[in-house]
């Protein structure tokens, strides 16, 4: 009690943005990832291609149903066998915990934009599909030209919304001993006794952030909204 | 499948499966405790975001503003590391010595009910803004206190209406106990990690939990699902909207 010193966040400050920096390269894989794979659920189910559609749907279903802590464990042991059976070498090929959290926060993540894309991939009018294909448009045109740039568009407050969850879910890559913003203070903090100071100062990093960029969204949300759309 | 499950554990009689089982019932004796708390707390600060007291309004928007913004292991990690010495030395210490599991019980339920709530908080303002506007003035013109006009119009009303995002909030804080492993309350994951550890099964310890998490998941989407349609104002029954299993998480627009 009483003795408090916030100088040691000032010490552990390099320390700290190293952690940040790590926190939000994840952050970044994890959205562009994501959307990509993302978009790629999102097609399959709403074109219902035969058993790609179900396989899709069950995996989006079944990663949303666990906790991301259960699901960084899962990879953690898995993937070292997957990547076993696809070198066809001897033994589990170690790929290590930041590796593990990089790929885990992108699967994870497509599953979650895979059901905002397809909402929006439903809130297309009808009429749209059909004008596409009576001007002779292509399957891959019709989506790539007309539908995903409008969807995109729609859906991108929640989508950013989400990324602003996943910044903050990157936190729980402290499980797997990840040296990220939290990962970091939480060394300094059992190193140097200062766990007071390091877990205050995480938390108003984490909240200054995730505020301003949640009201950055609210702004651009108004400003880019489609004409005549809510 | 799960032959690990009836195995014997390596110093005692019980079956792994006992542990699994433990594990499951912390699991959801914290989210079931966290919901009562973290739902009564987000229709109160809901309800204060949409007062047209201003200093109520600002305290609402404080609170979700904090509660949501910072990842929920950062809030465990408050309660658990930094509120004890925060504390007077005496009842900081009497936190600490609390036996094991409610040490960790406690402030890992006190933390997913702030964060939770904040997010049922911001659905339940969302709800109350879809109602026409018309309503307030209704009420008032026929002599309602605040607190009527609440209880009896908006209310009952706007949590009809975000049913189904409530219904993920709910789902949201079950899967969120995980977290509490970092604190080192036993729930489901941390004791399939646990059986893993000792016996390196890690399919049959990982899959019992996540099938066990999947039907907490359907029997959550049930009981709401459930609710909903029983609650549902008669004459009010969506005509061709079919029903999702998982609600999009949306959140409403800051102002």
């Amino acid at each position: 009690m009483n003795h408090f010193d916030f100088s040691v966040i000032a010490q552990a400050w390099p320390f700290l943005l190293d952690g940040l920096v790590f926190s939000l390269k994840l952050t970044a894989v994890g959205f562009l990832g994501g959307l990509v794979l993302g978009i790629g659920l999102a097609l399959v189910r709403h074109l219902e291609v035969p058993v790609a559609s179900q396989l899709a749907s069950a995996y989006v279903t079944l990663i949303r149903s666990v906790p991301l802590i259960m699901v960084l464990f899962w990879f953690f042991f898995l993937m070292p066998l997957v990547l076993m059976w696809m070198t066809g070498a001897s033994r589990p090929v170690q790929i290590g915990p930041v590796w593990t959290a990089f790929v885990t926060f992108t699967l994870f993540e497509a599953a979650y934009y895979a059901e905002i894309i397809r909402a929006g991939f439903k809130s297309m009018a009808k009429g749209q599909y059909g004008a596409c294909k009576a001007l002779g448009m292509s399957t891959w045109q019709t989506y790539r030209l007309i539908i995903l740039p409008q969807v995109l568009r729609v859906v991108s407050p929640i989508l950013l919304t989400q990324t602003i969850i996943l910044f903050q879910d990157t936190s729980l890559v402290y499980v797997l001993s990840v040296t990220d913003l939290l990962g970091a203070a939480s060394k300094i903090a059992q190193r140097d006794g200062r766990l007071v100071e390091m877990y205050l100062a995480v938390a108003v990093i984490y909240m200054v952030l995730s505020s301003l960029t949640s009201q950055l969204v609210a702004i651009l949300k108004n400003r880019y909204a489609v004409p005549g759309r809510r | 499948m799960f032959e690990v499950l009836f195995e014997t554990v390596q110093d005692g009689e019980e079956l792994y499966l006992a542990w699994l089982l433990n594990g499951l019932g912390w699991t959801v004796a914290l989210a079931l405790a966290g919901w009562c708390v973290a739902f009564v707390l987000g229709v109160l600060v809901g309800c204060g975001r949409t007062s047209s007291n201003r200093a109520i309004a600002l305290a609402a928007r404080l609170y979700v503003e904090v509660f949501r913004n910072i990842p929920i292991i950062v809030q465990m990690f408050l309660w658990y590391f930094v509120l004890p010495e925060l504390l007077p030395p005496d009842l900081g210490s009497a936190m600490k010595k609390m036996v094991p599991p409610w040490g960790a019980f406690f402030p890992a339920l006190i933390a997913l009910s702030l964060y939770t709530g904040a997010r049922v908080a911001e659905q339940v303002k969302a709800g109350i803004e879809a109602l026409p506007y018309g309503q307030r003035s209704a009420a008032r013109a026929l002599g309602m206190t605040e607190l009527e006009l609440y209880r009896t119009v908006l209310l009952p009303q706007a949590l009809r209406i975000i049913m189904p995002t409530l219904t993920s909030e709910v789902m949201g804080i079950f899967k969120n106990t995980s977290v509490a492993l970092t604190i080192g309350l036993l729930e489901l994951t941390a004791q399939a990690r646990q059986i893993n550890e000792f016996t390196f099964k890690t399919f049959q310890a990982f899959g019992a939990a996540t099938i066990l998490y999947l039907l907490l998941a359907l029997s959550v989407y049930a009981v709401m699902h459930g609710l909903e349609k029983r609650l549902r104002t008669p004459g009010t029954e969506p005509t061709i909207t079919r029903r999702r299993l998982f609600p999009m998480r949306k959140e409403a627009a800051k102002p």
